[in-house]
């Protein structure tokens, strides 16, 4: 596809790029940054607004295959570029679970086929996230998975866990955890705290998440894994690993736009959107998570964008199935909230993203991909879920006044979404 | 009263607990008639929604209302399926078409009651949710503790056995430190919710925690001891029934270390042996029938002032 962007202030932290000027893409690639006399092309205004490099959610769930009532990679993808992401790593906890190259091309080859965002899928550690043998990790990695988790389904096996840390290495794709010791954390609903014990829930202890972080580092450390932490919650694990980066680890972490917005206070009314795991935890750890993101402990946003179908989401609170969508809130709320200079916003969403699953890097500079997110920072708007383009309305952000928004989409050099109502 | 719902006791506010026990007294009366009835809810359609086995709370509720001419249906929902939240949700919109004008429903999922207020037309009064509230009972203890001791504030209360798990703590905590009583909480470590002392917002110097029943029960006006349920050895809360109530068990020793004046309450059903010796649950202190009694009257007074007021 062929484009000029013109008139954006592009903004490229990796390539050092801040500048107003214009964007030449020919067949799907950046051509030329600067000449705007060329004719020939489809104009995109950008006047006013900033061009970054493609927004990538690296912790998404796409529902697809098995259970598509929520989520399919079609609608999950059209919901990623109305939120602003060129491409998505969907988690491997699909019914089957993507835990072999066969379904690894399935989710890909459907993906070509119907989603207008690209999809670089994450792959299981073990066979059906069981915990129990490793998955053939080679073989998915030649299908194109570009890192490898069990999710919501932690690793509790140590040893196991130090030889996915060891054998990924062959292939130097991240090994993402969601750290939670299922013993401290079983049958818990919220965070285990005052609001816990005023709900009469039965709450998941920050600890639960902390002592598997603090294990898995010492393994990443012993192993030399290249290690990630996904949507860390809580300020002891922003500590330790704060800590584990001043001592050299290759290691990374990640957070989720609720985990930076919301607290466990969210739950009293038993709201069923304001269950999701780790759980909200408390306004101390939301300072915690703050800094994280502003100091550089903490690499990435990614939004753990996680539908369940009405059905599910409308049972008691103690029955209902953890988590939200958030696809289409996630720069949103970052930018409302964040209040961080562009460049390192763009670092959070797109530069250190595309570091941490190590894909071919795509950005502000001749030869790349032309993936572009479009933002305009003085664009106020509110949610609305009704509108989502999710198949799920599971989102406690409904209503919610934002300023900053993702209001093009730019994949392959096709606008893939536009949003010029102001 | 002007509310609606009765969820919880968190959300009251003193005058209207006096209210209804001030109104509960005036239904005492009824109960020792020879005819026990009144036609205040002549007409209106109670039900009783039950998705957790109960005798006493069941019971007490629908005498309750039938006492005030209403007519009470019993519901008993299994809880046994997955689709247990469709069952609470259809329900919820089935008992609407039926026009029923009160609902009373026990879940085992905190919430559940809050869920339902949201959905239906009908009051809804929490008869236990979870290890949520239990407000019909925490009013019906602080009816019977005025009673006997002329007031509800400036008391010291010994709450002893499975915090954790307890509606029925929760729902006492809450009302007696509003009137300004010293709660004391007694438990395990285990069993002992994290960040108990913050839960209440306000009066949190009345609430007090320990691990010693000695502490708990020295200069007691109210020893409250709750059930203990026996699947909570298996998850390791304590290491046997027989160590529980070496520590935490009421006995004839513990209570004279109590005000001469104690008096003994217990939420029920008993563990005779257990929580509780069977010569302290049957002897002088204990006024565990009188809970049972005040229940019926509570009761109506809080149907009446929902239904009727």
């Amino acid at each position: 596809m062929d484009l000029l962007v013109k008139n954006a202030r592009l903004v490229d932290p990796a390539r050092g790029v801040d500048t107003v000027t214009n964007v030449v893409i020919r067949a799907g690639k950046i051509r030329a940054l600067g000449d705007g006399s060329v004719s020939d092309l489809p104009i995109f205004d950008a006047t006013g607004l900033i061009v970054a490099p493609g927004f990538f959610d690296i912790h998404v769930h796409l529902r697809e295959p098995g259970t598509e009532e929520a989520e399919t990679i079609a609608t999950g993808g059209n919901a990623a570029v109305a939120g602003g992401f060129t491409a998505v790593a969907p988690m491997p906890n699909t019914k089957p679970s993507n835990d072999n190259p066969s379904i690894t091309h399935y989710i890909l080859s459907e993906a070509r086929r119907s989603s207008p965002a690209r999809i670089f899928p994450i792959g299981a550690i073990t066979k059906e996230q069981k915990g129990e043998t490793l998955a053939e990790i080679g073989e998915m990695f030649e299908a194109g998975v570009v890192g490898i988790s069990d999710d919501g389904k932690p690793v509790m096996d140590a040893q196991l866990f130090r030889r996915a840390l060891e054998y990924s290495q062959m292939f130097d794709i991240p090994v993402i955890q969601h750290c939670e010791d299922l013993h401290l954390s079983k049958g818990g609903v919220m965070h285990e705290g005052v609001y816990s014990t005023r709900l009469g829930l039965k709450g998941i202890p920050a600890a639960a998440e902390e002592t598997m972080v603090s294990r898995d580092l010492i393994l990443a450390e012993m192993t030399g894994g290249k290690y990630h932490v996904a949507h860390l919650s809580t300020r002891r694990s922003v500590e330790m690993v704060r800590a584990a980066k001043v001592r050299g680890l290759r290691i990374s972490a990640e957070v989720t736009p609720h985990h930076f917005t919301l607290t466990d206070a969210a739950v009293a009314e038993y709201d069923t959107n304001a269950k999701m795991n780790p759980p909200l935890r408390t306004a101390d750890d939301v300072d915690a998570v703050l800094d994280g993101i502003r100091d550089g402990t903490i690499d990435a946003i990614a939004s753990d964008h996680a539908p369940h179908h009405i059905n599910l989401k409308m049972l008691e609170f103690d029955l209902a199935p953890f988590g939200i969508t958030g696809l289409e809130t996630a720069v949103g709320l970052a930018l409302t909230k964040l209040q961080l200079p562009i460049g390192r916003l763009i670092e959070l969403f797109s530069t250190n993203a595309q570091k941490i699953m190590r894909v071919a890097p795509w950005g502000l500079f001749e030869g790349s991909e032309a993936d572009l997110t479009v933002l305009d920072l003085n664009r106020s708007w509110t949610f609305d879920v009704n509108k989502s383009r999710s198949l799920s309305r599971n989102s406690p952000f409904h209503g919610w006044q934002m300023k900053g928004k993702a209001v093009g989409t730019i994949v392959g050099g096709k606008v893939v979404y536009e949003d010029r109502a102001g | 009263m002007t509310r609606k719902h009765l969820l919880g006791i968190q959300d009251l506010d003193r005058e209207e607990i006096l209210e209804i026990l001030d109104t509960a007294e005036s239904f005492q009366e009824v109960s020792t008639r020879p005819i026990k009835k009144v036609p205040t809810l002549r007409g209106k359609t109670i039900i009783n929604l039950f998705f957790e086995a109960s005798t006493r709370t069941r019971t007490s509720f629908e005498i309750a209302g039938k006492r005030l001419s209403a007519d009470v249906v019993n519901v008993s929902a299994s809880t046994s399926s997955v689709s247990k939240g469709e069952t609470l949700i259809d329900t919820a919109k089935t008992l609407d078409a039926m026009a029923a004008d009160c609902v009373v429903i026990r879940h085992s999922s905190s919430g559940a009651p809050n869920t339902l207020a949201r959905l239906t037309k009908a009051s809804i009064i929490n008869a236990g949710d979870g290890a949520h509230e239990h407000p019909t009972q925490a009013l019906l203890d602080a009816f019977t503790i005025r009673m006997r001791k002329g007031r509800l504030d400036d008391l010291k209360v010994a709450i002893i056995g499975d915090v954790a798990h307890s509606r029925v703590a929760r729902s006492n905590v809450h009302l007696l430190t509003k009137f300004g009583t010293h709660v004391w909480l007694c438990s395990t470590p285990t069993l002992m919710p994290q960040g108990v002392q913050h839960m209440v917002c306000e009066n949190r110097h009345f609430l007090h925690t320990t691990n010693s029943m000695d502490e708990a029960v020295r200069a007691a006006d109210v020893i409250m001891m709750l059930r203990v349920q026996f699947e909570r050895m298996n998850e390791s809360f304590f290491p046997s029934i027989r160590e529980y109530f070496r520590y935490f068990g009421l006995s004839r020793r513990r209570v004279e270390q109590a005000k001469p004046d104690v008096i003994i309450m217990h939420p029920g059903p008993m563990n005779r042996g257990v929580e509780i010796a069977t010569d302290v649950a049957d002897g002088p202190y204990s006024v565990i029938l009188d809970q049972v009694a005040a229940g019926v009257a509570v009761r109506m007074s809080i149907l009446y002032l929902l239904l009727g007021g």
